[in-house]
């Protein structure tokens, strides 16, 4: 197992978000975490790094600080950059809990390798937030490859990406979990999650609803009973095209 | 990188120098640098060695200490208007010394001098990691600084108008502006040890501040500990800020000015920007201490005046662009 | 506290009316003030030497401060007054004898009060010592005590001074200041027969002098200013290891002989000896 959490807790301003989650995640998953908003999406992802208090066990957040950072790699929802650095110092960043500082030849060869994969070659000595959106997106995913992880947590990766740039993200993240990494991803698109994802996971009022293929987890009784809503399907060539109506 | 790294030391060298052959007495350079390497008799290797020697060495360290911190302080907080002058932890540095001298402690032991100050920093420090943590914006870290300014000031006024002391209340200047005039290598020997050590410290956060370009969380997968991180941050800048005040009073400006100029010279990245806004700030604070004595030769110009002519201006332009919503 | 001493301090200063009505009144001339305040310390020590007893009403409280004034028993006998126009008025004087660097303000309503003030310059040199002795003798009506205490004066300090060529001497005080010739302190290292180093870089008056060009100068002799209780930033300078280089074993203090042109310069002169 890649990532092992039960009975996973948190409790945020005295109210209870998340309620005793069990989960575990293999090698090779690409898992969407897919639920309305306040369902507990970005505390579980949390709380299983171990970045805020929670009760139960996360197999990551067990780790020492260190391995659990060659272990996992967290792309978080505000996708900062404080300072203007170039892309290159951006993606090397990801090589900060390697032994190397960043400059030994393993590191080098990670942080060309994860430009080259999103395509910032041509940006590689610009400063980050000078690009666009997209490409500063491109840059911090860049950024996340580098640190060469088996797993990779992203909070609403594709949030605010055209769709090119989020078809982009999903293929990458479908491409990664092909190469036998895991990738846990919330998502809001559920058509996208759906043709992208290898197993789901509906989330509500703190409590896995359902966990398993798209087609187990997207049922009309799930859907209405989480999002207050009724969905129609659309079998498209490329997958199940999903519509709230 | 490297190469400003060169041409930052070339400079500070100097600066150094020229601060070692300024002085009213108008020596011959030869003589001067003969009479500091070899001694001998006669007043001239006094005055290199005991007035003008300790007070070079001082203006490197201290603005090396400002520059570094000011550094450290902005990439914690991502804030480029962080700086220890500005926000109150050389006020409160001041503030901690005032006391300890006016109640005699600095009399008893000369260390309690350096402790006190340090003490007074560790909490301004605190109190504004406290206040404008990192997740904390611009305006709450100006008006955390304002408070805590006029807190530190207020206390050091009213420390000294209750001396019994004649000469104390006049030295509220000295202790908001700064000077290095007539420090002798006592003042070397106190605060440099410490300084040292606040320095080593900052320093070895480098990479966990270059982590937090990312944000918290971010930083935090990447196996920097966020409380480890903060309590070094603490400790290293009341360690240097301390005895920095301590010995010379606040300087404002030179942490804010040195790496706002230095960012696009050497990259944003904070472990590159530390290094080289320790040289900066040394060269920024020897090149003060040398004008005041050109400026005004019979007068004590305080350092603070000049360095707040240059860095006020910036830190206007700095508010204007944060307003305006602009990156810096 | 404050409350309780300010009560006490006017219990005391009618005590001390009812007590002065009695000499007052057996006072030789009419003209002659009977009841003088003075402000300023260096008038105080002047005045409690040349008045009439009962005459001098109350001297500032700087008077009665033993680093400050050579007079401090005697001046325990009057009322001490800090300067504040209110406190002076309460005291019903028929002459106020201020300083020149006696607040304007307090100057001011003192004379809408309808009070008479005479402003005294300080006295900087032996001549204007010996000025101010006559001057303040004219004041208070006392031209034969000025007379006699001119004529001990002048006869201590003839006594006091020195044949000059004795050596260059700096006066060196808090914050790097020192005095020229053509302040009190100077005149005094004159008549001790020194040369004032302050000299050499043109310095008449009391002003900043840059610790390296003292260093510089190689004075024989180092006279500092007086360190008070409680620390302060500006005289940590005379403890500054280079002043220890340059005189290390004549080293002296400025006590409160240095501070007024009064007669009491020629103890400060015979301490230089």
């Amino acid at each position: 197992m890649v990532l092992r959490l039960s009975g996973l807790s948190v409790t945020r301003r005295r109210r209870p978000v998340l309620h005793g989650v069990n989960l575990a995640l293999g090698s090779g998953e690409f898992v969407g975490l897919i639920g309305p908003n306040g369902a507990g999406k970005s505390s579980l992802m949390e709380a299983a790094l171990g970045l805020i208090p929670f009760t139960g066990t996360s197999s990551l957040a067990a780790m020492p600080a260190d391995r659990r950072a060659r272990h996992a790699t967290y792309l978080p929802q505000s996708r900062e950059i404080a300072w203007p650095v170039s892309v290159e110092d951006l993606v090397a960043l990801g090589r900060i809990p390697w032994p190397g500082g960043g400059r030994s030849g393993e590191d080098r060869a990670a942080i060309d390798a994860a430009i080259a994969r999103m395509g910032l070659e041509a940006f590689r000595k610009r400063t980050a937030l000078r690009l666009s959106g997209g490409e500063q997106n491109r840059a911090l995913i860049a950024r996340a490859l580098a640190q060469d992880t088996p797993m990779l947590i992203a909070d609403e990766p594709i949030a605010g990406l055209d769709p090119a740039q989020q078809l982009a993200c999903l293929r990458l993240f479908r491409d990664l979990a092909a190469e036998g990494r895991t990738v846990l991803a919330s998502i809001h698109d559920l058509g996208l999650a759906a043709r992208f994802c290898t197993r789901l996971v509906l989330l509500s009022g703190g409590h896995v609803l359902a966990d398993g293929p798209a087609d187990a987890v997207l049922g009309d009784d799930l859907l209405r009973r989480a999002f207050g809503i009724t969905v129609r399907r659309v079998e498209t060539p490329d997958g199940p095209a999903i519509l709230p109506v | 990188m490297r190469k400003w790294s060169v041409t930052l030391s070339v400079l500070v060298g100097a600066l150094f120098l020229a601060s070692l052959l300024t002085g009213p007495a108008g020596l011959p350079a030869m003589d001067s640098l003969r009479a500091l390497a070899f001694g001998g008799d006669g007043p001239i290797p006094i005055v290199m060695r005991e007035i003008r020697l300790p007070r070079a060495i001082l203006g490197l360290a201290i603005g090396a200490g400002l520059g570094l911190t000011g550094a450290a302080l902005q990439g914690y907080l991502r804030n480029p208007l962080a700086e220890p002058g500005l926000i109150g932890i050389s006020g409160m540095a001041a503030l901690g010394a005032v006391i300890a001298i006016q109640t005699g402690l600095s009399l008893a032991a000369m260390s309690a001098l350096p402790l006190a100050a340090m003490a007074g920093a560790t909490a301004g420090v605190a109190l504004l990691v406290a206040l404008a943590g990192p997740r904390g914006g611009s305006v709450t870290l100006i008006l955390a600084g304002v408070a805590i300014s006029a807190l530190a000031g207020a206390g050091t006024a009213l420390v000294l108008n209750l001396s019994p002391n004649p000469y104390a209340a006049n030295e509220i200047v000295f202790w908001l502006m700064g000077s290095l005039a007539d420090k002798s290598m006592l003042h070397v020997w106190l605060a440099l040890p410490p300084m040292a050590l606040g320095a080593g410290l900052i320093l070895s956060v480098r990479r966990a501040l270059d982590a937090l370009t990312l944000g918290e969380a971010a930083a935090q997968t990447l196996g920097i500990s966020g409380t480890g991180l903060r309590w070094r941050l603490i400790a290293g800048t009341a360690l240097v800020v301390g005895p920095a005040t301590a010995v010379a009073g606040a300087i404002g400006f030179v942490g804010l000015v040195i790496p706002h100029i230095l960012r696009p010279l050497v990259g944003a990245r904070p472990s590159a920007l530390l290094p080289a806004s320790a040289l900066g700030g040394a060269a920024l604070l020897l090149a003060a201490d040398v004008a005041v004595r050109l400026i005004v030769p019979d007068r004590d110009l305080k350092l603070g005046v000049l360095t707040a002519i240059v860095g006020a201006p910036l830190f206007l332009h700095l508010i204007w662009k944060t307003r305006s919503g602009g990156r810096v | 506290m404050r409350g309780f001493v300010r009560r006490s301090r006017t219990i005391l200063a009618a005590v001390l009316i009812a007590a002065a009505a009695l000499p007052a009144a057996s006072g030789s001339a009419e003209a002659a003030p009977q009841r003088v305040v003075s402000m300023n310390l260096c008038i105080d020590q002047l005045a409690m030497m040349l008045a009439a007893p009962g005459q001098l009403v109350s001297v500032s409280s700087l008077a009665q401060n033993r680093r400050l004034s050579p007079m401090a028993e005697q001046a325990v006998a009057h009322v001490p007054n800090t300067g504040r126009a209110e406190e002076i008025y309460l005291l019903r004087p028929d002459l106020v004898i201020a300083g020149t660097y006696t607040p304007q303000a307090t100057i001011a309503m003192l004379h809408r009060l309808g009070l008479r003030v005479e402003i005294l310059p300080p006295a900087e040199d032996f001549d204007a010592i010996r000025a101010q002795i006559t001057r303040l003798g004219a004041l208070l009506e006392r031209q034969a005590a000025a007379r006699d205490l001119l004529a001990r004066f002048d006869a201590d300090l003839a006594a006091a001074r020195a044949p000059s060529g004795r050596g260059r001497a700096a006066l060196y005080y808090a914050n790097g200041f020192t005095s020229g010739p053509g302040t009190l302190a100077g005149s005094i290292l004159g008549a001790a027969g020194y040369d004032n180093i302050a000299a050499d870089h043109g310095i008449s008056a009391t002003t900043h002098l840059p610790m390296e060009l003292l260093v510089m100068a190689r004075p024989d002799r180092l006279i500092t200013g007086a360190t008070w209780p409680g620390q302060s930033q500006g005289e940590a300078i005379l403890d500054h290891p280079a002043l220890a280089g340059i005189a290390p074993t004549e080293r002296q203090v400025t006590d409160r002989d240095w501070v007024c042109g009064t007669p009491f310069v020629t103890r400060a002169i015979r301490s230089l000896r």
